[in-house]
């Protein structure tokens, strides 16, 4: 699998760390309730097919990015910087 | 029909013409007391303690596919009862002395054999944490036993006991650790549970499950809609999928784990040998392949087949610790769906549903926990209480925080198991 790093380009999976699901995007607030912690922490869609997760370019440019791609092909769909992802 | 020498003998002799058909395929009924999602291992064991244990036989195994085709037929085969933790310590405990019963139990070849288990330790930091771990597994009651650097080199002299980065200082033993065949598991298990009157049922994809009013009414498959008072999932690496039909999400993601198997030489790996630090672990099969395995390909997916890099860390691991394994050709490799839960332990529990209940996340250590899963699960569905072997394996544990069992000490957090 190949990632496209907004900023260095195409690279091997190998240059970027794994972080999840792209839930972080929707933290809740810190008042939100312990249901939506757990949901937040710990619950998962886990979908088989078009997902969205997490990866840091730890061995590049540093920056997190929100990856579009399938989980059961390996596809990449599209990629992005998280700090546009979030706003 | 019982298997015994004397029928083989006879079997043989008169041109194998008396085999029958070692399970039913029997079309579904429209309602059963208790079905069973997945005719996995983990599947199959759930019904034949059902049957067996509590005299539950009204009962069905839905599998989309055929018995035993999922991780029960992909994994690396090891059995061992070597956990540290309350919670996972008497379960994997109650697991092995099953195994040691099962073929008895069963009438049927396992092929269990317990040739010992050998996790080798690098440092004196190391040592201490297997000394630890040693008598946590003595004091379950369990086997265990330190070797010396000397003492690994009499029994694994293959070994590359100087290497540069990580010496072998020695090992955690465990004699009554090994192997079984791990097919014949799910068939003996298959076999037991359809001659106690159980419905194993192929090719039956379950589509939805029926709640009405907070209580499970029974499962919408692509064979028709088959009514139940309880419905069990067991689907491992698909928990999430089928729990989505019932309107659940999991503490749960899927992952891809690889194994590898050479082309068959004369015996010469006689134990199961662990190097935690490459994440490497190796045994010999019955037909001679080498048979081993590595970690987590670490990002979700449910691909059943590994990536590249995973396999050459895997095959550096290998050449790292027994370089004579070089000269070996790989002749498969292959990937399972893992469950993987943040802390690395199982969960065997009712749901907010009554009547449904999940048996799911064994992340990369199912195989192992067929009998005691199967035996804890058929307890829970059958009696309403979780087995004493297992009443922490709870759904809520994340939540809560009670008894969170995290083995490697990492964090119970999705992406560190």
């Amino acid at each position: 699998m190949r990632i496209t790093c907004p900023i260095c380009g195409e690279r091997d999976r190998r240059e970027f760390y794994y972080q999840g699901a792209a839930v972080a995007l929707d933290r809740p607030a810190p008042d939100a309730g312990p249901q939506a912690w757990d949901d937040y922490v710990h619950l998962r869609d886990n979908p088989a097919g078009r997902t969205c997760d997490l990866w840091f370019h730890e061995m590049g440019c540093g920056a997190w990015i929100v990856v579009e791609r399938d989980t059961v092909t390996h596809e990449v769909y599209s990629t992005e910087l998280a700090e546009k992802a979030a706003r | 029909m019982r298997y015994s020498a004397l029928r083989v003998i006879k079997e043989g002799l008169t041109g194998n013409r008396g085999w029958q058909p070692v399970w039913r395929d029997p079309e579904p009924k429209a309602e059963y007391d208790i079905i069973i999602i997945g005719g996995g291992g983990h599947g199959l064991a759930t019904a034949y303690y059902l049957a067996k244990e509590h005299g539950v036989t009204n009962v069905a195994v839905l599998e989309k596919g055929y018995l035993g085709g999922g991780n029960v037929g992909r994994n690396t085969t090891l059995v061992r009862a070597n956990y540290f933790l309350p919670g996972n310590s008497e379960f994997y405990s109650h697991s092995l002395k099953l195994w040691e019963g099962m073929e008895h139990d069963l009438n049927y070849n396992a092929m269990h054999s317990q040739r010992g288990l050998i996790n080798l330790f690098h440092s004196d930091a190391q040592r201490d944490a297997f000394v630890r771990r040693g008598n946590a597994m003595i004091n379950q009651g369990d086997d265990a036993i330190l070797l010396d650097r000397d003492g690994v080199r009499k029994m694994v002299p293959y070994l590359d006991f100087d290497n540069t980065r990580f010496p072998i200082y020695g090992g955690l033993y465990h004699p009554r650790g090994g192997t079984a065949r791990h097919d014949a598991v799910a068939w003996g298990y298959a076999r037991g549970a359809d001659q106690r009157g159980v419905d194993l049922i192929q090719q039956c994809e379950v589509t939805g499950i029926d709640i009405e009013g907070g209580v499970v009414k029974g499962v919408q498959t692509t064979r028709g809609a088959i009514r139940a008072k309880k419905v069990g999932i067991v689907v491992a690496g698909r928990s999430g999928q089928v729990a989505a039909m019932a309107g659940m999400r999991l503490p749960i993601e899927s992952h891809v784990l690889q194994a590898f198997v050479t082309e068959g030489l004369k015996p010469c790996i006689d134990h199961v040998v662990s190097f935690g630090m490459g994440h490497f672990y190796i045994s010999q099969s019955d037909k001679g392949g080498l048979v081993f395995g590595g970690d987590l390909d670490f990002y979700a997916s449910y691909a059943a087949r590994g990536n590249l890099p995973m396999v050459e860390h895997v095959m550096e691991a290998g050449m790292t610790l027994m370089p004579m394994i070089g000269k070996a050709r790989v002749l498969r490799s292959w990937g399972g769906i893992m469950d993987m839960t943040p802390d690395g332990s199982p969960i065997i529990d009712k749901t907010d549903t009554e009547g449904l209940f999940i048996d799911c996340g064994w992340c990369y250590g199912g195989f192992k926990a067929v009998p005691a899963s199967g035996f804890a699960f058929a307890h829970l569905m059958a009696t309403g209480r979780p087995h004493d072997t297992a009443e922490k394996f709870r759904l809520d544990r994340f939540r809560t925080g009670v008894s969170i069992m995290d083995e490697e000490g990492t964090g119970a957090q999705h992406n560190l198991h």
